[in-house]
């Protein structure tokens, strides 16, 4: 089977004009993501998990390394290079990221928030929030909050709407950065439930878990970052 | 998707300009005066493509040139040299050799102008009706009740009161006024529309709607966009690509959260962690 998503060699690190400073993140990170797999990153805070996600989605610029991402029609695309149309194109037909935490308008409705990828890429405002519904159903968020905006929500319920605004555009790769951080056990299942059944359904997944019980849970492959080094000194580095 | 617009090379210079003026300015000589000729270097080698129906931010501090781009595509100025190109379904125009009858010809049915002073866009002198009126009378409609009609329906979708559409835009708040010249502005249903500094100096609550609004129609209609702002926030919320510009120059382009989130550049991440 091919991956859909095979990440060489990838390294990221922050140069800080202001300070000088370089600041490493993620070191010559590999790996491969397959459909209807989930592929877990783990390592120590600080080993650039989460930077090896943006830089899959491209919120970060890759120092080195390559992105190789094969899209619906089969061609395989640099994520590193890609241009930022290309980018765009991706983000709103083909991959989906779940952040840690839900950025949303303060006075946007739940219902808005998770229909607008779809809203976005030209979907009819009223079947998007129809599709929108059914995803609040199924991730059980109650549907006396649906037309409320979700910052007052508690953690479990924005995760919720996090997670449905990342399933909605049907993506088929799909970036997860701790969905499940701050919850308690039983709220957990609640999300746990619904990647189950998107990787059943042929989803491709590239998650960071808090807990070590969910990457048992749900992996498919795990893939280890080394712990972080220090940062250097920019003057020091640039010196060849 | 589409290219609506291509832009080569874009520069302006204010002054008569002499043979140092590019090399002696930019954000590495840190002016944009040159010290040979003393003219000022608004704008220089800008280029960039915008599709159909994307929203492109350009950011930048005040004299960064970003309304220098956006006012010599919409012909209040007239370039020093550059090249841009408009696609219009099958056709297509070269708006620097245009004569003056093209250019109020495309100014007036298929590019739209929100400036940051609604003396600007709007004549005072009339109702706001009126001055939705007087754009509509350009384009081909000359019906004085299929007019008023439409100036009713669009001063409706940008929430004005349709009660007020008789009075002058001078007794109306600032708010108001940018909704009378969004509406003026979309009147002819323009493919393009700029937008500079739009939301600049009000209350954030009317910020916040005139945003919402604009987000709408760029979604009801998928106008292509052209955002001129100094505010990141405003950046955030509409633009998918965004242009950094310093002393007339861009000094780096990406996807808006990378920009925001990964600035390579030491001004852009200065202005970046500026941000409150």
């Amino acid at each position: 089977m091919e991956p859909i998503l095979r990440v060489d060699g990838l390294s990221k690190h922050f140069q800080l004009h202001e300070q000088q400073k370089l600041i490493p993140s993620c070191i010559n990170v590999s790996l491969e993501v397959y459909s209807g797999q989930l592929t877990a990153l783990i390592g120590p805070t600080g080993a650039g998990k989460s930077s090896v996600l943006k830089c899959v989605y491209r919120t970060y610029l890759p120092s080195s390394g390559r992105i190789l991402f094969f899209d619906a029609k089969g061609r395989e695309i640099d994520l590193a290079l890609a241009s930022e149309h290309q980018m765009l194109e991706l983000r709103s037909r083909e991959i989906g990221f779940v952040t840690q935490f839900l950025h949303c308008l303060p006075r946007k409705s739940a219902l808005d928030v998770v229909s607008e990828p779809l809203v976005a890429r030209g979907a009819g405002r009223e079947s998007a929030r129809e599709k929108a519904a059914e995803l609040l159903a199924m991730l059980n968020v109650p549907e006396r909050l649906w037309g409320v905006p979700p910052a007052t929500f508690s953690g479990g319920e924005k995760q919720r709407i996090n997670l449905a605004r990342g399933l909605i555009a049907r993506p088929r790769l799909l970036l997860l950065d701790e969905p499940t951080a701050s919850l308690d056990p039983a709220t957990t299942d609640r999300v746990v439930e619904p990647i189950e059944t998107i990787k059943a359904e042929g989803v491709a997944m590239l998650a960071i878990f808090h807990h070590p019980e969910l990457v048992r849970r749900l992996a498919d492959r795990v893939v280890e970052l080394a712990p972080p080094v220090v940062a250097t000194e920019l003057l020091e580095t640039c010196a060849h | 998707m589409n290219k609506i617009l291509e832009v080569r090379n874009l520069s302006k210079i204010h002054g008569r300009g002499c043979p140092q003026c590019f090399d002696t300015t930019g954000p590495a000589q840190d002016t944009n005066i040159c010290p040979h000729c003393g003219s000022v270097v608004a704008a220089h080698d800008v280029s960039f493509d915008l599709y159909a129906g994307e929203i492109l931010g350009i950011m930048g501090e005040s004299g960064s040139g970003k309304s220098t781009v956006v006012k010599t595509l919409f012909f209040d100025e007239t370039p020093t040299a550059g090249e841009a190109v408009f696609f219009d379904g099958d056709a297509q125009y070269e708006l620097f050799s245009l004569n003056a009858a093209q250019s109020r010809w495309l100014r007036n049915h298929r590019f739209g102008m929100v400036y940051q002073n609604p003396h600007l866009g709007l004549n005072f002198n009339v109702s706001a009706g009126g001055n939705i009126a007087e754009r509509l009378l350009m384009s081909d409609i000359a019906h004085y009740g299929e007019i008023r009609s439409r100036a009713k329906a669009l001063l409706a979708r940008t929430e004005v009161l349709p009660e007020r559409m008789d009075e002058s835009p001078k007794r109306f708040s600032g708010g108001m006024q940018q909704r009378v010249q969004i509406a003026k502005a979309l009147a002819t249903r323009p493919p393009l529309l700029f937008l500079d500094e739009v939301t600049t100096g009000l209350d954030l609550s009317v910020q916040a709607r005139i945003l919402d609004l604009i987000l709408e129609i760029q979604q009801e209609l998928s106008t292509a966009m052209i955002v001129v702002t100094h505010d990141l926030g405003v950046i955030r919320l509409l633009a998918g690509r965004t242009l950094v510009m310093r002393y007339g120059r861009v000094i780096e382009a990406g996807l808006t959260d990378q920009i925001l989130e990964d600035p390579q550049y030491a001004y852009t991440q200065r202005l970046v962690a500026s941000a409150l």
